[in-house]
């Protein structure tokens, strides 16, 4: 696609985003089609096809159709929005294309039963901006998703991209620029929140005649996906904000450490990099400012530790992922033993926006601590699971209630779980903690990489825990005693207390295994696996003992504990749970009330699900 | 070697070491006794049986670190022994001990530790990880017939694939070194190298590429 001969000069970028944008008037009529993973399981790019195909039929030229980045509001897509008064449809089909080619996009009207209606007020909302989950928003990370084709450089420059490039290689002084980041109070997005720019400045005063720097898209949340939709949908923001910092640095090697499980991620970068070394913008002597930099793109194979930054460079170099002591810290002895700067995607999107607009700007965002914005992945048991990116001390009831618009069927929410497997729960009472690095840490919980997961009243904490355990037992890599040994036998305990064989001492054991692992772990994965287990031991103490010594699960959902039985006085005798049961379990004739044999049940609940008159009551019984 | 000497505190004694020197290097220098597993004199420290752990505090921060990979700095306060520390270390120990409890040496570390009852359930692998025989084949023998395999509980180690290793040059090492003495020479013979036999074999090493052989 790209024609346009290499960049020689801050002038020449200027000169062809002149040109781009007048190409593209900002009046003109055109279609943004949501082609994130999650829009793309949907069915969105034959939407794509079809806008494309029906225009072409219509002999309609003049409206562009875009194939971009992930909007965010995964719950309801496909989504469809209509520049340039942004109309938001949701939960497109290829049967709809016709009538909104009809309609909006020769009349201009409306199609409204494609309009979200806002669950509170009734009220139908027509641009993106109206929908709650994107009105209480603030983008900076995600400025370009949703408007750009994230395969397409002309998109990105047109927009205002590699503007800060531009005006980092020319105008600054790479010390300059750092004092511009930490001035910013930019923090590490990886979870840690360490301050960017001291590290930068660390990596720059390093003496060396080679330093690298690394891009760490390893992420592997359980339900996260932040990273990934902005490498898919803004790869060019990911380099922009790289040259910058390796000219700042003063690195000539960059690597792009990417899961090969994303593979639109990869192949959406690797594009990228193709279209910015043909136009001068990677390579020798970037915009003619003498400044020499490339990009590598390096394909993790999956291993949750790799995001640690260790074993990160360990599996770079081509040798088994595992993390090693620091000191020496990456900045001072990293990627074969040069200084190494390693930061977050999200990290690197931001950086352009400062050198952009100053760090004045970006350091009126936020909280004291804690600046600008960050990215969540919502999910979990709320009603508009989504990419969302929030100011800094947004509060979590704002994000639950009113981004998300609350919880399923509007049940109680029992619990916000942050920062992935190795974060905490967050009990309903500390709903108000403002989102930063030190609330969360105050909270007993991280920022972790930006995972919320919802929890209602029917999740069991003690699950829970056993759930984000088991995961890190099977994600440790082994080298160290207390992660690979340590974390197995918390599991194993709660695994215990969830089948109703918990016995007294365990949550005693539980804690000083905890405190032994925390302590005594090698890295990151290992000192922070015990948390799911602690937060949930200091908030919801009572439901392990209802599990230990009274053999019962508040929330019912450890089949140990939970018996079915019919209600005789309530049962109609419909056999509908009869019908439904898969083992046979349930008998009796029509009109009378049933039997439930309890040999046989596996207590999977489907006659629960499907009783009408609340006959068969999921009960927890105590067994002494 | 540098001639600027760091000085440290150590469980209260004022003690000097060279940079580059670990706390536990310097410690044993003193005579203050840190208990370790996958320690070696002759090996690069890997830091991975934790038993060595140490509060460590530089400035405001206190930390807690393994003793064998963490380099000395000037001005570093080192407390070797206390409750907690106690506490983390007999923990550790009951780990390896419920994955080894057949292994002499974890025994013995447990008597070390203080470790009276166990409260998992115990196991009889034969194989505590300290990687030991990894390192010294790479880095004594300069072969690396050996390496880990798999993840978490499941880590073990192995020669790539499993299959007999046909860079093994049988010198029998990693069977040498093993604290736990998992590895025998009947079994390295037998399992990890190219060698059916238990055979005596000599070893050589080449003039041009610096490498071991062996010959009969």
């Amino acid at each position: 696609m790209a024609t346009t001969t290499r960049l020689a000069s801050v002038a020449d970028l200027d000169a062809l985003r002149k040109r781009l944008s007048k190409a593209r008037d900002p009046k003109a009529v055109s279609i943004s089609i949501c082609a994130g993973t999650g829009c793309r399981a949907h069915g969105s790019m034959e939407l794509f096809e079809e806008f494309r195909r029906q225009l072409a039929e219509l002999g309609i030229k003049d409206v562009d159709v875009r194939a971009t980045g992930c909007h965010g509001f995964c719950e309801r897509g496909p989504l469809v929005v209509i520049f340039p008064k942004k109309i938001f449809y949701h939960g497109v089909k290829v049967k709809h294309v016709s009538e909104i080619i009809e309609k909006t996009i020769k009349k201009g009207e409306v199609v409204e039963t494609l309009l979200y209606k806002d669950p509170v007020s009734g009220e139908l909302d027509l641009v993106e901006d109206e929908v709650p989950f994107y009105a209480k928003q603030q983008r900076i990370v995600f400025r370009n998703n949703g408007k750009i084709d994230p395969t397409s450089i002309e998109d990105y420059i047109a927009v205002g991209g590699y503007a800060a490039l531009g005006k980092a290689l020319t105008k600054m002084k790479p010390a300059e620029i750092i004092s511009e980041v930490k001035k910013a109070g930019l923090r590490g997005r990886g979870g840690a929140g360490f301050p960017t720019g001291v590290k930068w400045e660390l990596c720059h005063k390093q003496p060396s005649d080679e330093k690298y720097i690394i891009c760490n898209g390893d992420e592997g949340d359980p339900g996260a996906f932040m990273d990934r939709s902005i490498m898919e949908g803004d790869p060019h923001a990911v380099l922009e904000g790289m040259t910058i910092g390796a000219f700042a640095i003063g690195a000539g090697k960059g690597f792009i450490y990417v899961r090969a499980e994303y593979p639109l991620a990869v192949s959406n970068l690797a594009c990228a990099l193709e279209q910015s070394r043909e136009l001068g913008l990677l390579g020798e002597n970037i915009l003619g400012s003498g400044f020499d930099f490339d990009i590598n793109i390096v394909r993790g194979a999956g291993a949750f530790v790799c995001g640690e930054e260790t074993a990160l460079m360990a599996s770079v170099e081509g040798r088994e992922g595992r993390p090693r002591p620091r000191p020496p810290f990456p900045v001072v002895s990293g990627l074969w033993g040069k200084p190494t700067n390693i930061n977050n995607v999200e990290t690197w999107v931001n950086v352009p926006p400062i050198v952009e607009k100053g760090s004045k700007w970006y350091a009126s965002l936020g909280t004291k601590k804690s600046k600008g914005t960050k990215v969540f992945s919502l999910v979990g048991k709320v009603k508009n699971t989504g990419l969302i990116e929030v100011q800094m001390g947004t509060t979590l009831r704002e994000i639950v209630y009113e981004i998300g618009g609350g919880i399923l069927k509007d049940k109680e929410l029992k619990a916000v779980q942050t920062g992935g497997p190795s974060g905490g729960c967050i009990p309903t009472h500390l709903i108000d903690v403002p989102v930063d690095f030190e609330e969360l840490a105050k909270a007993g919980s991280i920022m972790g990489s930006g995972g919320l997961i919802v929890m209602d009243e029917d999740t069991c904490m003690v699950d829970v825990a056993r759930y984000f355990v088991e995961f890190l037992e099977e994600e440790s890599c082994g080298k160290c005693t207390p992660c690979r040994e340590g974390v197995r036998r918390m599991r194993e305990i709660l695994t215990r207390i969830c089948d109703g064989e918990g016995r007294r001492g365990d949550i005693e054991l539980l804690e000083e295994l905890a405190t032994a692992i925390k302590e005594a772990s090698l890295c990151g994965l290992g000192s922070t696996a015990p948390n799911p287990v602690l937060t949930t031991l200091n908030y919801f103490r009572d439901e392990y003992k209802a599990h230990i010594y009274d053999k019962r699960c508040p929330a019912k959902v450890c089949k140990a504990l939970i018996i079915y039985r019919v209600v005789a006085e309530k049962c109609t005798g419909c056999q509908r749970c009869v019908r439904a049961c898969p083992v046979n379990a349930i008998s009796g004739p029509r009109s009378q009330p049933h039997n439930l044999d309890q040999k046989k049940c596996i207590k999977c609940g489907a006659c629960w699900e499907v009783c009408r008159f609340d006959a068969i009551a999921g009960d927890a019984i105590y067994v002494e | 070697m540098g001639s600027d000497k760091l000085t440290l505190n150590i469980d209260g004694r004022k003690c000097k070491g060279v940079p580059g020197q670990t706390i536990l290097e310097v410690a044993r220098e003193y005579g203050i006794k840190i208990p370790t597993l996958c320690y070696h004199e002759a090996l690069t420290p890997t830091g991975s049986c934790r038993v060595c752990v140490v509060e460590v505090t530089m400035g405001r921060r206190t930390r807690t670190m393994a003793s064998c990979v963490t380099p000395i700095e000037e001005g570093m306060k080192v407390i070797t022994d206390s409750k907690q520390l106690r506490s983390v270390r007999r923990m550790v120990v009951a780990l390896l001990e419920a994955r080894c409890a057949d292994l002499e040496v974890i025994k013995e570390a447990a008597k070390e530790v203080g470790l009276r009852k166990n409260p998992f359930p115990k196991e009889t692998e034969d194989c505590f990880l300290c990687g030991m025989c990894v390192r010294a084949c790479q880095e004594i023998v300069g072969v690396g017939a050996i390496g880990f395999a798999h993840r978490g509980p499941e880590s073990e180690v192995i020669p790539p694939f499993s299959v007999e290793s046909s860079i093994c040059i049988g010198c029998g090492t990693c069977a040498t070194i093993c604290p736990a003495r998992t590895f025998t020479l009947e079994k390295v013979f037998r399992r990890r190298s190219m060698h059916t036999t238990g055979g005596k074999r000599d070893i050589f090493r080449c003039t041009v590429c610096e490498n071991h052989y062996t010959g009969t």
